[in-house]
């Protein structure tokens, strides 16, 4: 008997001692059972945060079910960002979305890649009010479309500006320029 | 529908809108009385009452709002960008230049994300020692807020009470790390200097005198009779529809959702102290006024238990390759020499990964994702302003009110045009 009141807490103690792997855990489940396992690619937990690949064409779907799911409610947009890798062929631009249910308090990030030459990404406007300027900021950025915007036009930089300036072939000063080098701006 | 910032969105809103709220005035002449004669305002770029550089096209009726357009990165000075080319300690000074009211939110949230990158820990006294300067800049960053919304309103005494409260927690902020606004305090494995004995002193004075003040600040306007008819149901958002718009903070907390980083995912010992959530009911104007209020108070409930449970101990973590090395040091040791030149030359390389941290910010979440290639520099680092979150509500909060209500609205949602644009 004393040996098995003494394993209870035990086992307890080693749940509690990582609750961010056991909820880790318990989202990856639920994610391969609403969406299937084949929609996740390159699942991983740096510092603690679930983190999977998907494709675009899922990830609408994919959002848009964890916003309705009722068992983690995982239905607060944190932030989403463009990025781009150029030394990635075919997957050059990517979208990485940062998810949180306020409820259980679990995060989840998802990315997407996709080729520059098709910067094409669904909108998640439909779905949530925020992404209305995030996305703005993504087009700005990266040039990433997205279709269904209500108003994809620039946001923070100027409207005649004809690159997109977060793109790594862009230097830091302005790209447009040539009697200036980034020679003494940073290494 | 996230159509709000066309003009056919925001038009459906109004019909709404309309429909729910009635006229102050039933008699007052309607759209349909002047063949819809509508008259476009521009109000800002520049103009006192933005409290920015941002600028909304309003379409109005008479007096009131129908829609609006608005405008930003007048300030944009891609911070995002130039933090792709500059070593880490290189990209505090841009934080500081986020939200200016509260540069040491920014600051310790930074040097929080990258010590999480580079696996440092931190000893609890640095902890404690960022907590109480946390709670000073939520402090200052209320007090702005609040102080600027009477003067919106009509009430200036109030503004200049605060200001010169700010003005001494700037003197606080100038003992501890020798600058006032941009203070640039923190360093990756604690703090850069322990809090001297006249910081202390001026600390624990200014906890002694600014509750009267405070005190008398409420009573100037929690119950009054013009600064109410200005501000309660005026520009308010459903809990559900702040969700939405992603809005955190006092913001959220006025619409009586009650999510504060610091409690659900505690950073820098936030564990250890006892304080409360406080949350609004209707998430207006006067809800968010009266959260920021109650939040300085909690705010000095933070910092006095901090102040008497202050370990004692070493203000930094030991980690020559980060935490740059006391300047004494370095004049006559070779060892703090390198580390010295190494760190400021941002020789320093971070292992591969990808990190986000968030801190709860003067006005919100403020998050940093930061993707490290195993460079000097981050491979990306996206900055999550909580105004520019929640400024793309502005034009759903004040669809259907008057041009007054839209300027108090503004200056109640604390928007700060550097965190916004950055």
């Amino acid at each position: 008997m004393a040996e098995q009141n003494e394993s209870i807490p035990a086992q307890e103690q080693a749940a509690a001692q990582d609750p961010a792997a056991q909820k880790n855990a318990q989202l990856l489940a639920l994610l391969h059972r609403l969406f299937g396992a084949d929609a996740f690619t390159d699942v991983e937990e740096p510092y603690g945060l679930l983190t999977a690949t998907t494709t675009r064409e899922r990830i609408h779907d994919i959002i848009a079910g964890l916003q309705q799911d009722q068992e983690l409610q995982l239905n607060f947009l944190t932030t989403m960002c463009g990025m781009h890798w150029p030394e990635k062929e075919g997957q050059e631009l990517g979208m990485v979305y940062h998810l949180h249910s306020l409820v259980h308090n679990v995060r989840l990030r998802l990315k997407i890649f996709f080729p520059i030459a098709d910067p094409v990404v669904p909108t998640l406007t439909d779905l949530y009010s925020t992404a209305n300027w995030m996305e703005r900021e993504a087009f700005d950025f990266f040039g990433i479309i997205f279709p269904g915007h209500p108003n994809l036009i620039r946001i923070l930089n100027v409207e005649d500006m004809d690159y997109h300036p977060m793109r790594r072939e862009y230097a830091l000063e302005d790209g447009t320029r040539e009697d200036k080098t980034d020679l003494f701006f940073g290494r | 529908m996230a159509v709000n910032d066309t003009l056919e969105g925001t038009h459906k809103i109004i019909e709404e809108a309309r429909e729910q709220q009635p006229r102050i005035n039933p008699l007052a002449p309607t759209v349909n009385d002047f063949n819809q004669e509508l008259t476009t305002l521009n109000l800002g770029p520049t103009h006192p009452a933005t409290h920015g550089i941002f600028q909304n096209i309003l379409q109005m009726d008479g007096e009131r709002i129908i829609s609006g357009v608005p405008t930003i990165g007048y300030i944009h000075r891609a911070f995002e960008k130039i933090a792709e080319r500059r070593p880490f300690y290189q990209i505090t000074p841009l934080t500081d230049r986020m939200n200016y009211c509260s540069s040491p939110i920014n600051n310790m949230g930074w040097h929080m994300t990258v010590e999480k990158l580079l696996g440092v820990e931190v000893p609890k006294r640095a902890q404690y020692m960022r907590v109480i300067l946390m709670e000073l800049a939520r402090i200052t960053d209320h007090l702005i807020c609040n102080g600027i919304l009477g003067v919106d309103t009509g009430a200036f005494t109030g503004f200049l009470y605060l200001m010169d409260e700010r003005e001494k927690v700037y003197e606080i902020y100038e003992e501890v790390s020798g600058a006032r606004l941009t203070t640039n305090m923190g360093r990756v494995g604690g703090m850069e200097r322990d809090f001297t004995p006249v910081a202390l002193q001026k600390l624990r004075t200014w906890l002694k005198t600014f509750p009267a003040v405070m005190q008398e600040f409420e009573k100037m306007f929690n119950r009054n009779r013009i600064f109410m008819d200005r501000v309660v149901d005026v520009g308010g958002i459903s809990a559900e529809r702040a969700l939405n718009y992603g809005f955190t903070g006092p913001n959220l907390r006025a619409a009586g959702v009650d999510y504060d980083v610091r409690v659900m995912n505690p950073y820098s010992s936030y564990q250890d102290f006892d304080f409360e959530i406080p949350v609004g009911t209707k998430g207006d104007t006067y809800d968010r006024f009266m959260v920021r209020n109650e939040e300085i108070w909690q705010s000095l409930r933070i910092i006095n238990q901090a102040l008497e449970n202050l370990p004692e101990g070493p203000y930094h973590a030991d980690a020559p390759h980060y935490y740059l090395p006391p300047k004494q040091a370095v004049y006559k040791n070779m060892e703090a020499l390198i580390y010295h030149f190494k760190i400021v030359m941002g020789e320093i390389e971070a292992p591969v990964g990808e990190v986000y941290h968030s801190v709860e910010g003067g006005n919100g979440e403020l998050g940093f994702y930061l993707v490290s290639d195993g460079g000097r520099t981050p491979y990306r680092l996206h900055f999550r302003r909580p105004c520019f979150i929640y400024y793309q509500a502005y034009t759903e909060m004040v669809v259907g009110q008057t041009l007054s209500d839209a300027i108090v609205t503004l200056s109640s949602m604390n928007v700060i045009a550097g965190e916004l644009d950055a």
